[in-house]
């Protein structure tokens, strides 16, 4: 009887922790929800005025079957064409996942009749035991005919789905199965040059850093977060030897891999813990490479409690928003004009396979209808060093510097690039290692 | 006047019948039901909608009622191995990281010998997860027995490093080639992944596994002497040593049991759900089916709908976000709540 009195509250407690450990994504998703209300908003706007068309037509019936309507009288109507997306993030992180969701939103203003739904923060924390095999099949049960995956790890869902799927056009962002000879024939990768936004913010964090002690907030270790982290290093190490003269040897580069592209309490190292460590051993700059954005929040509240430290979000244009007055600029992904000519594509039936890894518009980076990549520069940029930023720019652009000329060497010695080549887009994708100069882990 | 007249005396009687299992099981669905209508109603969804998804979205389509049975076949092993340890008197916490263990070890004979053939490599990780969780478990079941720590504690404190145990593997030695993401190990070779029927990721073996596995346990709490010990052991372990049960040795042999079946739940994971090994492995059907044996108790014949019930609001929940833009954690809702109010009702029932 004892120990039956004891047990009740720890099973009250159980109980209601469960519960609230289910109630606890609403609040931590609370901005989520309005976009999500908008988009089911935006899903039922088409229901809407056909439920008084069909109303006209035979008043008596269809009127108890509006709510099934909703989901059903599109496809016989108006026939949107259904596109959709999986995130791995929340649409509204900052990040790389609001820079794909509105890569999406762009493209659906630009097709008229068209309809884009999707479903974020597929990941094991959010949504435990689901796989993205499974929201695919969910997004093509209301009717999408092309997807998007969006995330590194979703490339052997998205090709099991594929397979399952071959009336379905699917692209994997930031994958490489096709160049892997992996995909089945529905399957295309879509990426953009993020190498030279990176170059243009490792660059941007030199010219501007006084300590030159330069970190990098990791996110998990792989080809692509290497390749983004050296190319970035490349950038520092041009404008801090190169640009402003200074020994090489007083530039230190320092990453930290938190271990998932945003933190997972519990399983990844807490990014505002790693942003603070960085501040406190005395970096100035910290470039951000995780798609949230706890690298400009934690400089900002630094710089308020009178240190100077900048910061160098990633992936979203207006990601400077978040504390304009430490932000040197941003390295952005424009997804929109892409996805539009994919999907315009997949559409017309003329979707050709093909691994996509595009270059800025180098006429204008920052061409909001033309430029896969931009770099945004930030307020708290100098006047002198935008200038040097955008002769920097010019200088990628025209072809005139290539960053990745050899001598190169990894962080074990083993040469990368030799002296007097250049690597080509390949060897670059699969960078195996980080650089030689580079401090933190490769797992080679 | 009449009326209370009538109903004052009608109170008495029908006691029996008021106490009668099924009726509270009904009020406890229907305190749950009203409990997340307000939930629903106060996010601004439409009840009715949401329960239609939640209740029947899981049958609407061939590929759902299979992700329904993969999710309610480690659910079934899990709640079948706990209804032993309840009955034995115990609350066995530990089970998530018992699943845990168990995924891991399934993953030794994949990593070791991935040239076996692949039945015979199954039945190898089978066994070793099923070793693996009884492993974990007895560790539990040693730090009750021998060193007299509670074993909720114990199980919550196995629970955490087991996790560390699963994600240093994941990060470190069983990483993928030439990377280190928490999103798992390298994927197993399409040859070993559990067969599934057509187009749909359904592994029969799966299903057939937890049933097995649940028949027998229900054979043995109520109909082998065994069980009958095991239950003596649960309502007074000192009185029941009296008797001549050796207790400790009861508590310890329903805590292994509970942790070979989920580990069999684990291998289930590994090499029929995501093929490969991830940190959160266990995806907390180690914890709904606590929530699972807390409405069913000591009695696995209950276990079979009432897993089967939870996997069909999970699944059918996950069509939330697109069909009604709200979050699928309302499933969640529904099955604590659930508990709650049963545990509300049995509170009720048991008040003289």
């Amino acid at each position: 009887m004892k120990r039956a009195l004891t047990r009740w509250p720890a099973l009250l407690i159980l109980v209601l922790g469960a519960i609230l450990s289910a109630c606890g994504g609403a609040p931590a998703s609370t901005p989520t929800e309005s976009p999500a209300t908008e988009a089911t908003e935006s899903a039922e706007a088409p229901a809407a005025t056909e439920a008084p068309a069909a109303a006209t037509e035979a008043p008596a019936t269809e009127a108890t079957e509006a709510p099934v309507a909703a989901t059903e009288a599109p496809a016989t109507e108006a026939e949107p064409y259904i596109f959709g997306m999986v995130l791995v993030g929340p649409i509204n992180d900052g990040g790389w996942n609001q820079a794909q969701y509105e890569g999406m939103k762009y493209v659906e203003e630009r097709i008229p009749g068209s309809k884009f739904i999707y479903i974020d923060k597929v990941n094991p924390a959010d949504r435990p035991n689901v796989k993205v095999e499974q929201v695919i099949d969910e997004l093509i049960a209301q009717g999408a005919t092309f997807v998007v995956t969006n995330s590194a790890e979703f490339g052997d869902g998205t090709n099991i789905a594929a397979e399952a799927n071959p009336d379905v056009t699917f692209i994997h962002a930031s994958g490489d199965s096709v160049l892997a000879g992996k995909a089945p024939a529905n399957v295309g990768n879509i990426m953009g040059k993020m190498i030279y936004g990176k170059m243009m913010a490792g660059c941007a964090a030199a010219l501007q850093s006084e300590t030159g002690k330069i970190s990098y907030l990791g996110p998990l270790i792989d080809p692509e977060t290497r390749r983004l982290v050296n190319s970035a290093y490349l950038g520092a190490k041009y404008c801090w030897t190169d640009v402003l003269g200074k020994p090489a040897d007083q530039l230190s580069f320092k990453v930290t891999w938190i271990g998932f592209w945003f933190n997972i309490p519990g399983v990844t190292l807490d990014p505002t813990q790693v942003a603070n460590d960085f501040i406190n051993g005395g970096s100035d700059v910290i470039l951000s490479g995780i798609d949230t954005t706890e690298a400009i929040v934690e400089a900002n509240k630094a710089t308020q409690a009178g240190k100077k430290v900048y910061a160098i979000p990633y992936d979203y244009k207006a990601a400077c928003e978040q504390a304009p007055d430490v932000c040197l600029g941003v390295p952005y992904f424009n997804w929109g004009p892409t996805y539009l000519k994919a999907i315009s594509d997949a559409k017309a039936g003329t979707f050709q396979q093909s691994f996509d890894w595009i270059a800025p518009d180098w006429t204008n980076i920052n061409n909001p209808d033309t430029s896969i990549v931009g770099f945004e520069n930030g307020a708290a940029l100098s006047a002198d060093n935008a200038t040097k930023l955008d002769a920097f720019i010019a200088q990628l652009a025209d072809g005139s510097l290539n960053l990745y000329t050899g001598p190169l060497n990894y962080q074990d010695g083993t040469p990368f690039v030799a002296d007097g080549t250049t690597a080509d887009d390949k060897t670059i994708w699969y960078s195996e290692q980080l650089l030689e100069g580079v401090d933190g882990q490769s797992a080679p | 006047m009449t009326t209370s007249n009538q109903a004052a005396p009608a109170q008495k009687p029908p006691k029996a019948a008021i106490r009668s299992p099924l009726l509270f099981g009904a009020l406890a669905l229907v305190g749950a039901l009203i409990f997340t209508s307000i939930v629903l109603l106060s996010s601004g969804v439409p009840p009715l909608e949401a329960y239609r998804l939640i209740f029947l979205g899981a049958f609407s389509t061939p590929v759902r009622i299979s992700d329904m049975i993969m999710l309610a076949a480690p659910l079934m092993l899990c709640s079948a191995g706990l209804t032993l340890t309840f009955a034995a008197g115990l609350y066995n916490l530990g089970v998530e990281g018992q699943m845990i263990l168990g995924a891991v070890a399934a993953m030794i004979p994949l990593r070791l010998f991935p040239d076996l053939p692949p039945p015979l490599l199954w039945a190898l990780a089978f066994a070793c997860g099923a070793a693996g969780g009884a492993a974990w478990a007895t560790l539990a079941a040693w730090l009750r027995v021998g060193l007299r720590v509670n074993e909720i504690f114990a199980g919550l404190g196995l629970n955490f490093l087991a996790s560390g145990i699963a994600l240093y593997l994941v990060l470190g030695p069983w990483r993928r080639v030439g990377q280190a993401s928490s999103s798992g190990t390298e994927p197993l070779p399409n040859a070993l992944w559990l067969p599934t029927l057509d187009k749909l990721r359904l592994a029969p073996i799966a299903p057939i596994v937890a049933l097995i596995a649940l028949a027998i346990i229900w054979a043995a709490v109520t109909r082998t002497r065994w069980g009958l010990e095991l239950r003596a052991v649960g309502l007074n372990p000192q009185a029941a040593g009296r008797m001549g049960v050796p207790a400790a040795r009861r508590l310890a042999e329903s805590l292994a049991a509970c942790g070979a079946l989920a580990g069999l739940a684990g291998a289930i994971q590994i090499i029929g759900v995501f093929h490969q090994l991830i940190p959160s492995i266990s995806s907390g059907i180690g914890l709904l089916a606590l929530l699972v044996v807390l409405l069913v108790r000591a009695n696995p014949a209950w276990v079979l709908p009432v897993a089967a019930a939870f996997a069909v609001f999970t699944v059918g929940s996950v069509q939330l976000p697109l069909a009604l833009g709200t979050d699928s954690s309302i499933a969640g809702v529904l099955q604590g709540a659930l508990v709650l109010f049963a545990l509300l009702a049995r509170g009720l029932s048991a008040r003289k």
